[in-house]
Parts: structure tokens; sequence; C-alpha cells
């Protein structure tokens, strides 16, 4: 930015080992959060926190949790969306069946729910790499949704298999407006990724990279390669077990386990590669480019080619950009926008003068 | 007992089925590395140019032809634009990028086209086999033995050319190690461009097959999950392993969902062949026939 | 530079969503729909033909009473959170605001459902979404219109009777139940299973996992069940599927039944000869000889002003579905105007409307809707309103009609909607409306 840290000397190790060692960067993140917290609310219409800065914020924190895994761990899932739904449905379950069960506490049981489940589909990944890990994954994301239609007992015996979210109520609180459902969602995300970005840059999350980089090498210099990799999923599925909760508590309100198919799933592996692999500012950045482009796209075809298209053309053209811009920020920054973030930083560092 | 024979070869030859989709994936696999999980729409792709120059009156062949001619452009295309500029970048970035390339060829598809479903005769009735039904009662569809016989066909031709042609030598010198063979001399984009090209011709006609079975329709895209357990039970770069593969999938599958499927309430198959696949891979984590994965620090 | 593509994005997208085209005396309609994708046969037909009803209105009639119909699509690609997007963004659209949503998606209508409430928008769902929302003393927003699925089923088993020549005739016999293994699927299954009861005939239900395009397995059970009927709950490529694969196995395709969403020409065309005798229901009927699609040719068509890109596919069975969704929209503003008058109305005004509708036999015949579609009453009890359902056979070429307007069981299937309704209402503390008491 149009800052240095030249003349912040460390003096303790304490102070170097902060999460943002710069002054000017806890000053940025603060004010963003400043921002996310009291601006937000009171500028941004009902519309805009509701369809798309919730939305945004939930996938975010699922991303979040696949990038533990994928970026931080190196091992490759596709079956976040079915982690989701773990999520939700435990969530549901335990709010349904356990009296005076605290709203918070339920997301943190269908996280743990999730967690669990993470761990069992994640033991394979200790003989199986690469794509085949990612193939093996789709057998949770099938097995999952499978289960969750199959079995009445998850859905409460509805005819549909579908879950209704109860209300959420904190002390006497109830979430009822787009506002507070937003200060809700926006507090735990915010709270989990501060947890991600210390847990990535403590020792286990340098275990991760360090199986992620080579594991036989990980292994070699003493790393618990079992531990370290269950660890990942288990962290991982936590995340978007908590994001899948939300999805039905904070956002949807009735979901059914197709909801979390395996669309989703590639949509937050999007986020990830988007974002930037193994960056939690790139989870949300991929979160906010997956959520507001083809809204962005439907509202520009809508808008300005309407009419001058047929409708069927203009909706697949939509899909034909989506899939093109993909592929060309693929191409432009493989690294993803929190690449590009990193960039602007350092030249913003020299501007107006590079040379 | 002779329920279980009707079973088991009824599974084995939608195996083969599966089997189609699976070579496709396999061929990209080998000869760049990449995971084209674009295959399935390419599937889809194909067969609805097919139908929809047979619509305009084109003669079956010719529209044949064309389909074909449509599916090397783009793959030659798709090496252009999408997999050279992404030359080494990580694995995960070129699935990504397929999956991307994915929107864009079902979207082309489906504005070209239109979003109507259509049917597709290739003259093969899709009956029980008549000597077949009335000496052992077994019913064997004439439709599956004829896509068995085609798929049989194609792995040889394929098979023919991997081993005695030159491109085919350069292929297989690709699939080992690109660096190498591109130090030697051979041309890797050319490379590439076949490849993409001829798996576009196992799309075609993998889309023909599927298509004269269901419909063409969107779901023909679909036929890439089904392909994916056969792919890693297989081997991601295994010709052989693609078709082993699919037979024991298919028949797996349909085994375990006629006898294990009424006592957890049916409809298995969407995760059976996974499941069963995620077994074998605990024995062999590199699938059947895949070449062997060494670690070295 | 791409950052700033991104951003420009953005400040389109806060600019274009900000502002609202009010047209003082236009009745805004979001519709929500999907053309892309797996879905896109039959999004692509259903908003086709309830585009162009509208058209019609504008074009003959010049709106309703005076006041034009306007509308916006809204691509959602039967994806739930686009479906919210959509819902969200079309909400303060128009100069009275989203005044009805029909999302055509069971997801999506669960992903609204506690949304329109709030909102005043009624939600209307014709033939799919939740079943016991047709107890309107629980659900007043919701309007899952002229018939659901659990009608269905119940006039399924009166077709299948009325062939074997009585119901009584069921007894001993065994009918199969081919669900897509799904919440759509699971709908047809304990209705059915009390009418086993009732009736006295087998009943053996095979899922089949999604998508459905493989289905050798549950075939080969068929054929070693022998069942004597075959009723096929399916969607998209499941249809094609199990009518190519009963042809396969040898099962006789005169003795499958089908639900409307596998009875259209997208669900028998791909599956070529080995449709042919194959029976679906259909809460409207297939052709283009009825006056109200050949005034749709008439007035729209030849204005050039037609939404189908393919014209052949006017008076198929989704197009003349979509018609159908015109035809209710329309009529429920009607009634509405005539109790608030002739101007564009709310969401509010929307709703009694459609508590109020009335489209009775004679009201039909000046549609040019004559056997086109059921005769409706809805009242805030029933939101159903209806019930009805035809039967159509494919010939190999088209749908024929083979059957009157059969009534479902009603006896049987109001109390359960009654039930499950209650057991919602008691989860979510929702005290049911006294009908009586409602004006």
């Amino acid at each position: 930015m149009f800052y240095r840290e030249a003349g912040q000397f460390k003096t303790t190790y304490l102070a170097d080992q902060q999460i943002f060692p710069i002054t000017q960067d806890r000053i940025g993140v603060l004010l963003i959060l400043a921002v996310a917290f009291v601006a937000v609310p009171m500028l941004f219409n009902e519309y805009w926190i509701k369809a798309i800065l919730i939305p945004f914020l939930i996938f975010s924190l699922a991303a979040l949790g696949l990038n533990i895994l994928t970026g931080y761990a190196g091992q490759l899932s596709l079956g976040s969306a079915a982690f989701m739904a773990v999520g939700a449905f435990a969530s549901y379950n335990f709010m349904l069946r356990v009296d005076g069960m605290p709203i918070l506490i339920a997301f943190v049981c269908g996280g743990l729910s999730a967690a669990v489940v993470g761990i069992a589909f994640g033991l394979p990944s200790l003989r199986i790499k690469g794509f085949y890990l990612a193939v093996a994954t789709l057998a949770a994301q099938f097995f999952i949704v499978w289960a969750l239609t199959k079995f009445g007992w998850f859905s409460n015996y509805s005819s549909s298999g579908v879950i209704t979210a109860q209300e959420m109520q904190i002390f006497g609180y109830k979430f009822v407006t787009a506002e507070s459902k937003y200060l809700l969602v926006l507090s735990i995300v915010v709270l989990l990724a501060l947890a991600a970005k210390n847990m990535v840059r403590s020792s286990i999350g340098r275990a991760w990279m360090a199986v992620r980089d080579m594991d036989v090498a990980a292994e070699v210099i003493g790393i618990r390669i079992m531990h370290t990799k269950l660890l990942a999923f288990a962290v991982s599925s936590f995340y978007c077990g908590v994001a899948g909760a939300l999805y039905a508590y904070a956002y949807i309100g009735t979901v059914e386990p197709e909801g979390f198919n395996l669309d989703l799933s590639f949509k937050i592996l999007f986020m990830i590669i988007i974002g930037g692999v193994g960056s939690i500012v790139g989870a949300f950045l991929g979160a906010a480019f997956i959520v507001l482009l083809p809204i962005a796209l439907d509202v520009m075809v809508q808008e300005w080619l309407h009419g001058i298209f047929p409708p069927s053309i203009s909706s697949n053209l939509q899909l034909v950009v989506f899939g093109g811009l993909i592929i060309f920020f693929l191409i432009v920054e493989p690294h993803g926008l929190a690449r590009l973030w990193q960039i602007g930083k350092q030249k913003l560092r020299l501007w107006p003068f590079p040379h | 007992m002779q329920f279980f024979f009707e079973v088991l070869i009824g599974g084995l030859l939608s195996g083969v089925m599966y089997s189609f989709v699976a070579l496709g994936f396999v061929l990209i696999y080998k000869a760049s590395g990449v995971f084209n999980f674009a295959q399935g729409a390419m599937v889809f792709a194909a067969a609805l140019t097919f139908v929809g120059f047979q619509e305009l009156g084109v003669p079956f062949w010719l529209a044949l032809l064309i389909a074909f001619g449509v599916m090397v452009v783009l793959g030659i295309l798709t090496e252009r634009i999408v997999l050279r500029p992404l030359v080494n970048q990580p694995p995960i970035t070129l699935f990504m990028a397929t999956i991307g390339l994915t929107y864009v060829i079902e979207g082309l598809a489906q504005g070209a086209w239109g979003a109507n479903v259509r049917g597709l005769e290739l003259g093969i009735q899709d009956e029980p086999i008549e000597w077949l039904m009335e000496t052992a009662n077994i019913s064997v569809s004439k439709f599956d033995l004829f896509g068995a016989g085609v798929a049989a066909l194609l792995v040889t031709l394929l098979a023919l050319f991997f081993q005695y042609t030159r491109i085919g030598r350069a292929l297989r010198a690709v699939a080992d190690d690109h660096q190498a063979a591109l130090s030697i001399g051979i041309p890797l984009q050319q490379i590439w461009r076949i490849v993409w090209a001829v798996a576009g011709f196992v799309a075609l006609v993998a889309g023909l097959i599927w298509g004269a079975r269901n419909g063409v329709s969107f779901s023909l895209t679909f036929t890439a999950l089904k392909a994916l357990p056969v792919l890693i039970l297989g081997g991601f770069t295994s010709i052989p392993g693609a078709i082993v593969g699919g037979l024991i999938i298919g028949s797996t599958e349909k085994l375990a969902e006629v006898y294990l499927g009424e006592y957890v309430g049916g409809g298995i198959d969407s995760w059976f062949p996974y499941v069963m696949a995620l077994a074998f891979l605990l024995v062999r984590p590199e699938g059947l026939f895949g070449e062997k994965h060494i670690d070295r620090v | 530079m791409k950052i700033s593509t991104t951003l420009i994005a953005v400040a389109l997208l806060a600019g274009v969503v900000g502002d609202t085209m009010a047209q003082a005396n236009e009745q805004f309609i979001g519709l929500p729909s999907y053309r892309v994708g797996a879905y896109a046969a039959g999004g692509s037909g259903i908003y086709g033909g309830w585009i162009d009803y509208m058209t019609l209105i504008n074009e003959r009639d010049g709106g309703v009473n005076g006041v034009k119909l306007s509308w916006e699509e809204c691509e959602t690609e039967y994806n739930n959170a686009r479906g919210v997007e959509c819902y969200e963004r079309m909400k303060k659209k128009g100069s009275t605001g989203n005044s009805v949503f029909q999302p055509l998606s069971t997801g999506i209508t669960y992903s609204v459902l506690d949304k329109v409430a709030a909102d005043k928008i009624p939600l209307v769902t014709i033939g799919y979404g939740r079943t016991d929302a047709a107890d309107g003393r629980v659900f007043p927003w919701v309007f899952p219109m002229i018939t659901t699925y659990w009608s269905q089923a119940t006039t399924m088993v009166k077709y299948i009777g009325s062939k074997e020549g009585g119901l009584d005739k069921l007894n001993g016999k065994k009918i199969a139940y081919l669900y897509h293994d799904s919440a759509y699927g699971k709908e047809g299954l304990a209705v059915l299973e009390k009418q086993a009861q009732k009736y006295g005939f087998t009943f053996v239900p095979l899922a089949v996992a999604h998508p459905g395009n493989e289905q050798q397995s549950q075939w080969l059970k068929i054929r070693q069940e022998k069942p004597d009927w075959v009723i096929l709950w399916g969607w998209g490529v499941m249809n094609p599927t199990a009518l190519k694969a009963a042809a396969k196995t040898g099962f006789s395709r005169e003795k499958m039944v089908g639900v409307w969403w596998s009875g259209a020409e997208e669900d028998t065309i791909p599956a070529g000869d080995a449709s042919k005798g194959f029976t679906a229901a259909g809460f409207n009927v297939a052709g283009a000889n009825y006056p109200v699609v050949k005034a749709i040719q008439d007035h729209v068509y030849k204005k050039n002003k037609g939404n189908m890109e393919d014209k052949s596919r006017i008076g198929s069975v989704y197009y003349n579905r979509g018609v159908v969704h015109g035809i209710i929209t329309v009529e429920a503003m009607r009634t509405a105007q005539a109790k608030f008058g002739k101007k564009p109305l709310n969401g509010d005004e929307m709703r009694w409307g459609f508590e109020h509708l009335h489209i009775d036999a004679k009201r039909l015949k000046e549609l040019g809707a004559e056997g086109f579609m059921p005769d409706l009453k809805i009242t805030c009890n029933d939101h159903e309103g209806s019930g009805k359902v035809k039967y159509q056979q494919w010939d190999g070429k088209q749908w024929k009609v083979v059957s009157d307007w059969i009534e479902p069981d009603r006896e049987m299937v109001r109390p359960m909607i009654e039930e499950s309704a209650a057991k919602y209402a008691k989860e979510k503390n929702i005290t049911p409306r006294d009908c009586s008491k409602e004006g």
C-alpha cells in the first residue's frame, strides 16, 4: 500500500510473531472489520445483505475450510458440499432432539459431526494421493447425500426429506432481520477466519505445509503423517460443517440434501483456485468472485441484451462467459486473486516511482 | 442362478458403456497429465452436433464426419487457448480449467442447437436376443452386444495406433516423460492436438452409443460421473484398465443393487461404484493397471 | 486490470440492481426462469408458453382491464442459491414490487418458503413444490395449485383400476413404483402404500439413483418380480432410459403409467419407438388445436413477438403447461382487480386474488381452454383447488388424451395433507388461520 514497514523495529519475539506484524496492516484489518460490522449493515439494502453478502460470507467460510485441506495440507477434495450438508443436518437434529439447545452450540456440534465424518472419509488419504484421492472423495459426496435422502431420521421423517431450520435465538434475542443474521454470520466467520489464520502459522500449519510439499520428506523429519492429514480433514470438515449450518439457518431456511450437490462442491473448489490456493484472503476473494460473477453476468444480460438475443442464447452466453472467465483467470494468474493482491501491494509500495 | 447370470451379463455389458467415456479421460491424462473433466461435456457436444446436422437433413456418414471435424477443431482450440498457456501449472489448476471448459462447451452446444432433447437411431434395436431368451431365459440386449463390439473394435484400433504408428510411438514417449520427449524433438503441441482430436473421436463414439440408448440430452454430460470410478479403478493411464475397470464396476454395481440394495432401500448405484473403487485403491493406490508411483525425497 | 474488471462488474451490478424501471400502469411479474443446463428443456418450454400467453393478453386485450403485464427473466440455473438471489432481486421491481413468484423448482420453492410470508409475495407452485402447503390455513402464502403429487398418485391408482376393469380388480395385483431417488421421487411413497392397503395390491418400490441414466438393475428386478403395472415417477433422462429399458426387458409400455414430469415430448422422443403406448398423467394436455393456443399463434407469432425459437414446440406438453401458468396468473389478477380496482396490484392483493380464484367450466370455455386444463376453485382452506388429472398416451408421434379428468381420492389425501401441515405448524409455532373469518 502507500506505506512501508520501515522504522518498525521488533524488540521482542512476541512482537515479531504477531498475526499482523505491520502497524498499518493492523489498522487496515481493523478498518475493514469496522466497515463490515458497522457501515455495511447501515449502507447496504436488504437485497445486498440477503442475496449477496450472507451467501458470500458463508461460502467464504466453506472455501476457507477447503483451503485448509487443499491449499495447506495438499489433499484434493471434491466433497465439501457433502460436509456442509452434514453440518446443516446435524445442527438441525441437535436443535430438534436436545431441549433448550443453544443455537451456537448446535452450530459447533454440527461442525464437530462434520469433522467426524470428515475423518472417516479422510482415512483413504493415508494411502491414496492426487486425483485418485479426489475421485475417492466423490464417494463421500454421493454417499452422504444418498444417506441423508434415504434415512428419514435425519430429516425428522419429513415426507419430502427436507429440513426447515428452527428459529435462531441467543439469550432471548431472535435473529429475524437480514441485518441481524448478517452480523451473526459475520461474527462467526471472522472468528473462524482468525482461528484459521493462527492455525496455519502455528506448528500444525507448518506440518500441513510440509505434508503438502512432500509427504515422504515430512515423514522423514518426524511429522506424524496420519495425525496431520486426519487433522486437516477434521478441521476442514468442521469449517465446512459450520458453513453448512449457517447456509441452512441464516441463508436458505429450508434445505434438501440435493441442494448440497457436486456442483456446489465444484463451486467451492473454484473459489479457492480462483482466490488463491493456500491463502486465507484468497478464500474471501474467490468466494466474492464466484458468488458475484454469475449474478453480475445475469444482470448485465437481462438489462443490455434484452430483446437482442433470444433468451436461451443469452442464458447460454452467460454460461460460456462464466467458464471463459474462469479459464482466463487461471491463465493470467494461476496463483489466484490473492497473488494479484500481493503483486498490487508490492507495486503500490514503490508507487509512483517504480525505479 | 439364471437370474444371477442375467444380472452379471447385463452388468458387464453396461460396464462397457462406462468404459467408452473412461477411455477419453485416459487418453488425455496419459498424453498430457490433464484430468479432463470436460470429457462428459464433449460427449454431449459431439452427440448433439451429430444429431443437429442429421436434423438439417445431412446424411448419416456426412454428419458423422462433420461432428468429428467439430470435435477436432474443439480439441485444437482447447490445446491452443487453454492448455498451452497453462503448461507446467499444477494439475489442479489444469483440472479446474477443464471444468471451466465444461461450462463453455455446454453453453456453446446448447446455445447452438437449443435445449430440445432428441432421439438418435443407429438402426440397432435395444431388444433382447430371442433365441437366448427362449433357450436359457436370459435377456441380453442386442444393442448392448453391439456396444461391446464397438468397444472391442475401438480399443483394438487405439492399441494398434499407439503400438505401430509413428504418432503412436511419439504419444507413448510424451506420456512417459514430457521433457525427455521434447528434448529429442517430438513436437509436444502437435501431439497434444492429436490426442485431443482422438479423445474427441472417442467422445463422439461414446455420445452416439449413449445417445442411442437414452436420447441426446444434457444428461449425456452425467456419463462422466459414471466413468470416474472406472477410471480410478483401472488407473488413469491404462487403456486396458479402462475396459477392465468398466467391466468390474458395471457388474459389481448391478449385483450390489439387485442383491444388497433392498436391505438399505435401493438407489445405491450413485455411490457404490465409488466405494468399490475406493476399496480397490486401498490395496493398489494407483489403480489396477496404473503406473506405480515411486516417492523420492 | 483484472481487479478493475471485477470492480466495474460490481459497480454495474450495484447500479443496475438499484434502479427500478417503474412503469405506472404495469403489473410486474418476475420470472425466475432456467434456460441452461440439465433442466433447460422444461424451462424454455414452460417459461416460453407463459411469456407467450402474457404477450397475447397485452397484444390482443391491451392488458388485463387496461393494466399491461410486464416481466423480466432471471436465470436461476435450477440452483437454489441463484433462485434466492433472483427472488430478492425481483422483489422490489415494478411499481408494486414483484406480485407473484413461481420458480418451477421444488428446491427453490423450499428455499423461499419462509421468506414469502414476510415479504407478502404469493408463492405459486403448479404441479410441484410442497404438497402439504395445500392446507391454506397453515400456508396462507403458498399455492400448490391444480393438483399435488399425492392427489396425482391416487388418480394413477384409479386410472390403473379403470384399465383393469374396476378398482376392486386391483386386489392381488402387483404395482411397481420406479422412482427418482430424491425428495421429489419419495413424494409418492406414503400415499401409494396406503392405497395398496386400501385396494389390496402389492406395492414394490424401486429407487433409481440420480440422474437415472442407468437402470439395468431396476429393470432386472422388474423382470424378476413381474409386476402387472409400473408407475414411472421420473425426471429428465430417467424417463427415456426407463422406456428404453422396458423395451429391452420386454415389459409392455401399455402397462406403464408416468407422472406429469414423465409425460412430455421431451421424455418420449429420445426413447424413439420404445415409448409407443406409454401413458402419463397431466394437469394440462398437449395439442395446438385449442383456441387459446391458436390465439397465441394468431396474435403473437404472426406479429413475430413469440418467445419460442423452435416453433414446432408450440402445443407441446411443456409449452401448454406454461400457458396454464399464464392463465392462472392472469385470472388471479382479474379476480383481485375486481376487489381492489383496475390498477397494478401488490403481492398482498394478488394473494387475495389467488385465494379467491375460481375458473369454472364456463370461464374455461371463454378462455379457449376447455379440456385444456381442469376447472379450479381455490379457497382459504384448500389451496390445491382441483386435483384433477387427465391421462395421455404416446402414439409414437404425439400425445393422445385417453381419459377424462380423473378425480383424486380426496378422502385419503386431504387428512394426510392436514396432518403433515399440522406437524409443520407445530414445528414452526404457526397458529393456523381460522378460515371462517377470512373475507
